[in-house]
């Protein structure tokens, strides 16, 4: 192959997908490892790369204990009840205490934050949710990046990590190819974040044909920080806590700020409020502890989100639908028009561009809902990911061997949606988290616990192999046919995304069939997962690019492996409006309030699930506050 | 689609393919112009759109439900810091939208951490981050505990 292997040798710290988690992670690494080698692997472009690549129009966590506004054990309360008690409540306060001063970095770098006149506090959208022009948000994060890595490598998708050899379960780096030269990349490196983000497209999106990546979340998330770490035998936890989110129609424009700081509301098609009516139902298959519309009303407890996912589905499955976004009212304001439009406009671009063709002015129509398709990641309102030590000062002992936000496999780190059970980081937290990853790193080498690591050339050759095979594999038999995609030797990777949409989507609670599976049909599932595995062997990519699908294409298939295992695992609805197990429909406190941890044998492929337990940081009430609905 | 490009715009100085996240944005070999290869890994992020210098580059929304007719155009600023949207409905009314993009001039607010003064041990040795506990309430107080809260984790079902 005409492809030249490039090595960099001696790095400290690898950040893998240089986000928000990435950038976070560079910009600290140089504070703590002043000394220290630095290097950067990135898919896209750092400047515009990620889940926040077109911008954000708020940073949706963050506390404000400078104006008095909330405290860390707050932030734990509200994202615990929000995912039914299923958080890492260690991680969550360690994340909350820290995001106040990143979010006042971002400022003091440019970001523009609003502030309200009055008081001059940061304009809140809600009580966790501050308002930014965040159309540049990335580049900004990326310049500090760029002024703190050694090397930063734009365009390589990483598709392995090294393991040592020297020491069982400790990482060496990290292997990729660089997807416009086609180079083979070789990073041997001391310790490695992986930030490289959630997934979208395991599950058939609503959208077919040209629009078939028109999804929530970007495209471009591959749910490689899953593949990578899953290959790597890393555990993970809560990987079945998949989410689904009411989204305005097609473009999937977010409703946050329409709910939050236009006050909008929903209706189905008769013009009546809805969600209410299925409280009661509800409250059968989650208990009250979990559903309790007065408490709610009086305090700051949102209404989860999954729960309001369950109203609005069951609405549409009875007949009303389409539930619509009252948006008439607000829309009336000038000033809250705009900002209504703003707010696509510096983050889901898509959602003007539909409203401009399909002529929808929100202020003289009310624009209609859906639900996503589910997108499986850490940093929103879910937490897959991997399961990873929590600061000392903080942490139970089945919580923390050692180094922040490392994983299970030495000097290997994570952050943003990497981590499981953290949710509603978003943005701001993501990024504190790799900070946080970054000073562990940075003590885990000083205390010499990466001394010693070996990589021989043989595996470095073995990956090689792997990395090129579909481009191999297609010049071995594209001259079997005469011409177009029928080839009954190989599959390419757009065939192989669309089997592996297909199956999640029958089999493992997809939108096609309202979120709902069970165990038989998990297990053929999951059967018809490994036969798409063995066909992944004879994945073809007729050039570079199509090599960057095929990998992409092998990461989410290692991902949706997983969810389909957790989900089997967990014998309970918990999350009902996410998805549902049919067979299990109740929440079931008595057996399952627990974390769920799998572990993938990198050897034998076998799975090992385990129960970790859950831990409680703070009492359920606090004194009342604003009403709140969770942001979603 | 969704984006394309006006061919007599494009110099192919490729600039989209260089930001493009999806990596579709390519250069034809033969016209030396830029065009997305793959409309169905596209999200529409207007990246590739703001980046282009020739304003060469369009978007028309998604074939599996949008109409044809509309427009969305945009100009990013860096040296006013400024971004202007223009949106064209497809019967013809207009909206236009302006906002800032930072507060402050590129390039120069960012500090170079390799140059600011190394932590000490103590700091290591403790939970804190860079400019903390200072930038966390602008004040000198400090990072919360569990203990400070009179907080302890304990395992079990409360709710
Ligand atoms: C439409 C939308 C709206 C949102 N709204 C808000 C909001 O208003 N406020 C808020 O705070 N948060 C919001 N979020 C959430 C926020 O964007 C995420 O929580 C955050 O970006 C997660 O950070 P991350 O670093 O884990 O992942 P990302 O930021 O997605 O970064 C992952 C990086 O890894 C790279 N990568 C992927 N695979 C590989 C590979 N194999 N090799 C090398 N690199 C790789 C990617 O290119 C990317 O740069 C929103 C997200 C979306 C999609
Ligand atoms: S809009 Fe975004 S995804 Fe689409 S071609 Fe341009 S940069 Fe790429
Ligand atoms: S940035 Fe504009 S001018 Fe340059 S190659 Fe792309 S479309 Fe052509």
């Amino acid at each position: 192959m005409a492809y030249k292997t490039i090595v960099e040798d001696n790095i400290d710290i690898l950040v893998c997908g240089a986000g928000l988690g990435g950038t976070g992670a560079a910009w600290e690494a140089r504070f703590w490892g002043q000394d220290k080698k630095v290097v950067i692997a990135e898919k896209a472009n750092i400047d515009r790369s990620g889940a926040v690549a077109q911008g954000l129009y708020a940073i949706n966590c963050y506390m404000g204990t400078r104006w008095g506004e909330n405290n860390p054990e707050d932030h734990v309360r509200y994202a615990r009840i929000d995912l039914m008690g299923m958080v890492r409540e260690d991680l969550l306060f360690d994340m909350a205490r820290h995001v106040d001063s990143t979010v006042h970095q971002f400022e003091e770098w440019g970001l523009p934050l609003m502030r309200d006149p009055k008081t001059g506090a940061y304009q809140r959208e809600g009580r966790w949710q501050i308002m930014i022009h965040g159309e540049s948000y990335k580049p900004i994060v990326a310049e500090a990046a760029k002024k703190s890595a050694d090397t930063i490598y734009n365009r390589i998708c990483v598709t392995h990590l090294l393991m040592d050899e020297s020491k069982e379960n400790r990482v060496a780096g990290a292997v990729g190819f660089n997807v416009r030269t086609g180079n083979y990349h070789v990073f041997k490196s001391k310790t490695v974040i992986v930030a490289a983000g959630g997934a979208s497209m395991i599950f058939k999106p609503r959208s077919v044909g040209e629009g078939a990546g028109r999804v929530w979340y970007a495209p471009w998330s591959s749910g490689s920080a899953y593949g990578l770490l899953i290959n790597a035998g890393a555990k993970m936890t809560q990987m079945e806590n998949r989410i689904v989110l009411a989204r305005f129609k097609d473009g999937y424009g977010p409703v946050g700020a329409y709910f939050l700081h236009l006050k909008t509301r929903t209706q189905n098609c008769n013009g009546e409020e809805y969600e209410s009516k299925w409280w009661p139902q509800l409250q059968e298959m989650v208990g009250k502890e979990y559903l309790d519309p007065e408490v709610s009303h009086r305090t700051h407890r949102p209404i989860p989100t999954c729960l309001r996912n369950h109203a609005f589905l069951n609405e549409v499955n009875a007949g009303r639908g389409p539930i619509h976004m009252v948006t008439m009212e607000a829309f009336q304001d000038p000033h809250l028009e705009e900002v209504g439009w703003e707010n696509f406009l510096g983050m889901t671009v898509g959602q003007a561009v539909l409203w401009a063709a399909t002529d929808v002015d929100p202020k003289n129509e009310n624009p209609e809902l859906t639900t996503s398709e589910p997108y499986v990641m850490g940093s929103h309102a879910t937490g897959c990911g991997a399961w990873c030590s929590g600061p000392e000062d903080v942490s139970p002992p089945e919580y923390f061997w050692g180094y922040n936000r490392m994983t299970s496999v030495e000097g290997l780190f994570g952050a943003g949606d990497a981590v499981g059970g953290t949710p509603h980081a978003f943005s701001s937290g993501s990024f504190t988290e790799g900070r946080l990853a970054a000073k562990a790193a940075c003590k885990y080498i000083d205390d010499g616990k990466a001394d010693g690591i070996r990589v021989s050339d043989s595996q470095i050759n073995k990956r090689k192999e792997e990395i090129y095979k579909p481009l191999e594999h297609y010049k071995i038999y594209s001259n079997e046919v005469v011409a177009g995609s029928v080839n009954p030797n190989f599959i390419n990777p757009r065939q192989g995304l669309d089997r592996l949409q297909k199956l999640m989507d029958e089999y493992c609670g997809g939108v096609t069939v309202s979120y709902m599976t069970n165990e038989k049909l998990l297990n053929i599932g999951l059967k018809k997962m490994h036969i798409l595995e063995e066909d992944l062997d004879k994945l073809a990519a007729e050039d570079i690019h199509e090599l960057l699908r095929a990998w992409e294409l092998k990461h989410r298939v290692r991902t949706a492996e997983s969810v389909f295992q957790h989900t089997l695992f967990r014998k309970e609805t918990r999350w009902p409006g996410y998805y549902y197990r049919g067979d299990y429909m109740k929440l079931d406190d008595k057996n399952w309030h627990h974390l769920t941890v799998s572990r993938r044998d990198p050897k034998t492929g076998e799975y090992t699930m385990e129960k970790a337990p859950c831990y409680h940081l703070v009492d359920k009430d606090e004194a009342p506050a604003e009403p709140e609905k969770a942001e979603a | 689609m969704p984006t394309f490009v006006y061919m007599t715009r494009c110099d192919g100085c490729g600039y989209c393919v260089d930001i493009c996240p999806s990596d579709i944005m390519h250069i034809d070999e033969t016209t030396r112009r830029a065009y997305n290869i793959e409309p169905n890994m596209c999200w529409e992020c207007f990246s590739c759109v703001k980046a282009c210098p020739h304003h060469a580059i369009d978007v028309r929304g998604y074939a599996d439900f949008a109409p044809l007719g509309h427009s969305v155009r945009v100009d990013r600023d860096e040296e006013r810091g400024t971004i202007a949207w223009k949106i064209k409905f497809r019967d013809g009314r207009e909206k236009e939208f302006l906002s800032p993009i930072t507060t402050k001039p590129w390039g120069k607010h960012i500090p170079q951490l390799a140059d600011v003064p190394a932590p000490d041990k103590s700091m290591r040795d403790s939970q804190l981050l860079f400019n903390e506990p200072k930038y966390i309430r602008m004040d000198e107080g400090d990072l919360h505990t569990l203990e400070a809260a009179g907080l302890k984790l304990k395992e079990g079902v409360y709710y």
